[in-house]
């Protein structure tokens, strides 16, 4: 394997990490809105990621970077091509990061409300737009022979990357949801259940137009069959016996589920772009591929060293800090 | 407007947007830190309450510099992607470094910190914090090193029609770095020890918590003063530094048109008249100006005309000159300020070890508007640097205008800089209007425990959650 494919497994893992960790914080952001019936009861769910959304963005941001280091090519294409949607997903995290800090500060009914609103919109945005990203990604953007992406609206927006958004929205609020069966305790943590299961049929059935569009649209599955087939396979098995667990209340379970459907998934994007990192709607020949956009060399090694050495020192202490924070959260230990 | 206007009027408030809270972020994680390490050694309460007091101000602008910073992270990609292609390979890795090895440290630990009062062990507790605030100043060390190399490129080869890394050490040992990571680092503790000095005064003066206030005082008092020495040292090797990196720069920055004559005198102030290429009405300190820049009492210093038909030379037909007048006025009005913070913080603490702190109004009323001096420094010091840079984005390889993202159209970055110049004043405001209140409030814990009872909208949550 060369280092540029390393890199580009390694930029996987981190978008992957951060849809699984993010996408929990995501769903009790979402959670807050419709599950809480009072504010204590919000606060309870919004402290139960309170040690960690911060660090789960940092995998994004950590994504970007190696992005930037990696493959600048990819890093400039993608992000000046999604110009709009990433001004919108900014302007999210913004209002989202700063909410979990502001809104305890005033005790103001009015005030509460404003940063409800912003966490709700901030925990709801973010995974559609990412959805939306991902699914126009593998779907095929215009790229000219100068890696310059001139999208317009309909390219990134259409049937398609919106059933992408809302599969990704309803998996991460579906996620959080069993997130909260683990973290919080009594009628919160039985309701949060009861939600996921209220939810199961409707996302199952985005789960499968989004998967049939996917068949329909892109080259995924006949190009990478073989392997991508057999993965939403057992995205669906998992899914079916999803159904089981929760009516047994089998909460650990159930959490795992959710996450290693968003695990699959999200890889399956990187599989279906492979060995290309964007994919050329005006001419294949245009297709960008890792060893077109990758960086030399010698930054490549230096970044697998730093790499190597920081990732597990990194891992060491997030799962630490889990373990710290093993306990269910109640309404006697609010920090926000 | 065309789209290089636009998007560097983006890039300039964002950044220095950004910069309005790491370097307040970066001093109180330090302060903070002591703080706490004081209360685990000497057990006295008043530590610990100082401690958390000025915790609140530390996570509320934590949280800001956060979300202003991952703006920064994505817009090199947005607006200036020519400039990433040209040059993600040895620039980009310093950033991904910093995510890596800073960003992940800060944020969990701040996070173990904040939620782990009661859950971790004294000393490990207190570890937290420190990683928290070594976090901080390790991440200024990445982000200055890709900063450095804009500057001063280092470690390079040109190949494929980009900068590539061939040199990772002559990128970490890239001179521009090391006489910018001290300086900038000290800017933030000052921005740090002054904002703490400058609420407790206000406090004193109300006589509220003296005992508390005043301790808080001493300690940033004495930050205050290192960082206010440092910041003059470290200024003078960035000039001296600058001499041979960036005359224009220098030469800019002194007004200076034609060259000097030897020994060089440095000019406080002057009537600058770009038309015509000449600096009326000097008023000068002999001598001073070789001493900056040489370390000596002789030499000359070359003006702006001399370098910019060099620089023709060298690099074709163009204009070479910065802004003369901004970057004039910026490094006099920041080196203004280092000069004001040491007579400050040197008074103060004469004043406390004479124990006059108290008595002293005059002083005190004084402090609480120096809270922005630094912040002043900090932005002057910024906007002298990159503003002094130009034409360049990276001095001599690729100019400012070329590194800008082609596909995208002045409408567009007009859209995005007012959204984000937009909720960036909402947020100013709303950091503003909170920092005021926990001021009023003091340092007297919050009720957080019945919250059944102060809380309006509680209709029985807390037995629910309870059960
Ligand atoms: C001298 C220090 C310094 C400078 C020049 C910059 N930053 Fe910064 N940045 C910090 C020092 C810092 C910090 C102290 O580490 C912050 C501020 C408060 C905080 O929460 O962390 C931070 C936060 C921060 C974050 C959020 C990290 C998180 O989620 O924990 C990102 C992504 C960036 N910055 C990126 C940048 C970029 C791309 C910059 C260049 C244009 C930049 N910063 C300039
Ligand atoms: C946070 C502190 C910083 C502040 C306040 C700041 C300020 C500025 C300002 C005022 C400009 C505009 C110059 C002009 O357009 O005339 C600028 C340009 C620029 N700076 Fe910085 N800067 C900071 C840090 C950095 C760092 C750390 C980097 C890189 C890692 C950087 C990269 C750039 C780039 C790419 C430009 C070119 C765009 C332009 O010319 O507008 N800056 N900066
Ligand atoms: C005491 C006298 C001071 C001197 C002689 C001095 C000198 C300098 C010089 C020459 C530069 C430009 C470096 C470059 O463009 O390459 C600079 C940059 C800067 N200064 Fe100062 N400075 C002084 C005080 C201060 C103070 C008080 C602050 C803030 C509290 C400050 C904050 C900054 C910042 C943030 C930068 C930009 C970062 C950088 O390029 O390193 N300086 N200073």
């Amino acid at each position: 394997m060369q280092l540029s494919e390393i890199w580009f497994v390694l930029i996987g893992v981190l978008f992957v990490g951060f849809m699984f960790l993010e996408g929990f914080d995501f769903g009790v952001g979402m959670s807050t809105k419709f599950l809480a019936k009072n504010d204590t009861e919000k606060r309870v769910l919004i402290n139960t990621i309170g040690p960690f959304w911060d660090a789960n963005e940092v995998w994004l941001i950590t994504a970007g970077g190696a992005m930037f280091a990696a493959f600048p090519h990819w890093y400039a294409t993608l992000f000046s091509g999604y110009y709009l949607p990433f001004v919108v997903l900014l302007l999210a995290f913004i209002a989202r990061g700063v909410a979990f800090e502001f809104r305890g500060k005033v005790h103001s009914e009015r005030w509460v409300k404003i940063w409800d609103a912003a966490i709700f919109i901030g925990s709801i945005l973010p995974p559609f737009l990412l959805g939306v990203m991902f699914t126009s990604l593998i779907k095929g953007l215009p790229i000219d022979k100068d890696m310059n992406m001139y999208a317009g609206f309909l390219d990134i927006v259409n049937v398609y990357t919106i059933i992408g958004g809302i599969t990704f929205v309803l998996l991460t609020y579906m996620h959080g949801l069993m997130f909260i069966t683990l973290k919080a305790t009594g009628e919160i943590r039985e309701r949060a259940r009861k939600e996921a299961q209220k939810l199961y049929w409707m996302s199952g059935i985005a789960l499968i137009i989004f998967t049939a569009l996917t068949a329909v649209y892109t080259e995924a599955f006949s190009e990478k069959g073989w392997i991508l087939i057999p993965l939403y396979v057992v995205v669906f098995i998992l899914y079916g016996m999803l159904s089981l667990l929760l009516r047994n209340k089998k909460e650990g379970l159930s959490f795992t589920m959710t996450g290693v459907m968003i695990i699959i998934i999200t890889t399956s994007f990187f599989i279906a772009l492979f060995p290309n990192v964007m994919i050329s709607s005006t001419d294949i020949a245009f297709n960008m591929s890792i060893y077109d956009a990758a960086s030399g060399d010698y930054s490549l090694r230096i970044m697998t060293i730093v790499a190597a050495t920081m990732i597990p020192i990194v891992l060491g202490y997030t799962i630490w800090s889990y373990y710290v924070f093993r306990k269910r959260v109640t309404a006697k230990d609010l920090e926000y | 407007m065309d789209a290089v206007i636009l998007a560097r009027i983006q890039f300039a408030s964002t950044t220095l947007f950004h910069f309005i809270f790491v370097p307040l972020s970066i001093g109180l994680a330090l302060l903070i830190a002591i703080m706490q390490t004081m209360y685990v050694i000497k057990k006295d309460e008043v530590y610990l309450k100082m401690t958390k007091f000025w915790s609140i101000f530390f996570l509320i602008n934590f949280a800001v510099g956060v979300v202003t910073g991952i703006i920064q992270e994505f817009q090199f990609g947005m607006n200036w992607s020519a400039y990433s292609r040209f040059v993600g390979d040895i620039f980009g890795a310093p950033l991904a470094v910093e995510a890596l090895f800073a960003f992940f440290m800060e944020s969990t630990f701040i996070g173990l910190w904040v939620f782990g009062w009661n859950r971790l062990p004294t000393k490990l507790h207190l570890a937290c914090i420190w990683l928290v605030s070594i976090g901080t100043i390790a991440s200024a060390f990445w982000i200055l090193a890709a900063n450095s190399f804009m500057h001063n490129p280092v470690g390079f080869v040109m190949q494929n029609g980009r900068a590539e890394m061939n040199d990772i050490v002559a990128l970490l040992t890239n001179p521009k770095l090391w006489v910018a990571f001290p300086h900038t680092v000290f800017g933030s503790f000052a921005t740090g020890a002054f904002f703490i000095i400058g609420v407790s005064a206000w406090n004193i003066l109300r006589k509220r918590d003296i005992d508390l206030f005043k301790r808080s005082m001493n300690v940033s008092l004495i930050l205050g003063l290192v960082a206010g020495l440092g910041l003059a040292f470290t200024g003078h090797s960035q000039a001296t530094y600058l001499m041979h990196a960036q005359p224009m720069k220098m030469a800019a920055a002194e007004g200076l048109w034609e060259d000097s004559d030897d020994p060089a005198a440095w000019t406080l102030v002057t009537n600058i008249d770009v038309e015509n290429k000449e600096s009326t009405h000097r008023v000068e300190v002999p001598y001073l100006l070789s001493y900056l820049a040489y370390g000596k009492f002789e030499g000359k210093v070359e003006g702006m005309n001399t370098l910019q038909e060099k620089y023709v030379l060298k690099y074709g037909d163009g204009n070479y000159v910065p802004p003369v007048k901004t970057t004039f006025w910026s490094f006099r009005i920041m080196a203004g300020t280092g000069g004001v913070l040491i007579l400050l913080s040197s008074l103060g603490l004469f004043l406390s070890y004479r124990k006059k702190i108290e008595q002293s109004t005059k002083y005190l009323k004084i402090m609480v508007f120096a809270i922005f001096l630094p912040f002043i420094g900090n932005s002057f010091g910024w906007i002298m640097s990159e503003i002094g840079r130009q034409p360049w984005v990276v001095n001599g390889l690729m100019k400012t205008a070329d590194g800008i993202s082609p596909n995208v159209s002045a409408g567009q970055i007009l859209f995005s800089l007012i959204s984000f110049s937009t909720i960036y004043t909402l947020l100013g405001i709303t950091m503003v209007f909170l920092f005021i209140r926990v001021i009023k409030q003091g340092p007297h814990e919050k009720p957080k425990d019945d919250i059944s009872t102060s809380d309006p909208f509680e209709t029985g949550g807390v037995e629910y959650a309870a059960k």
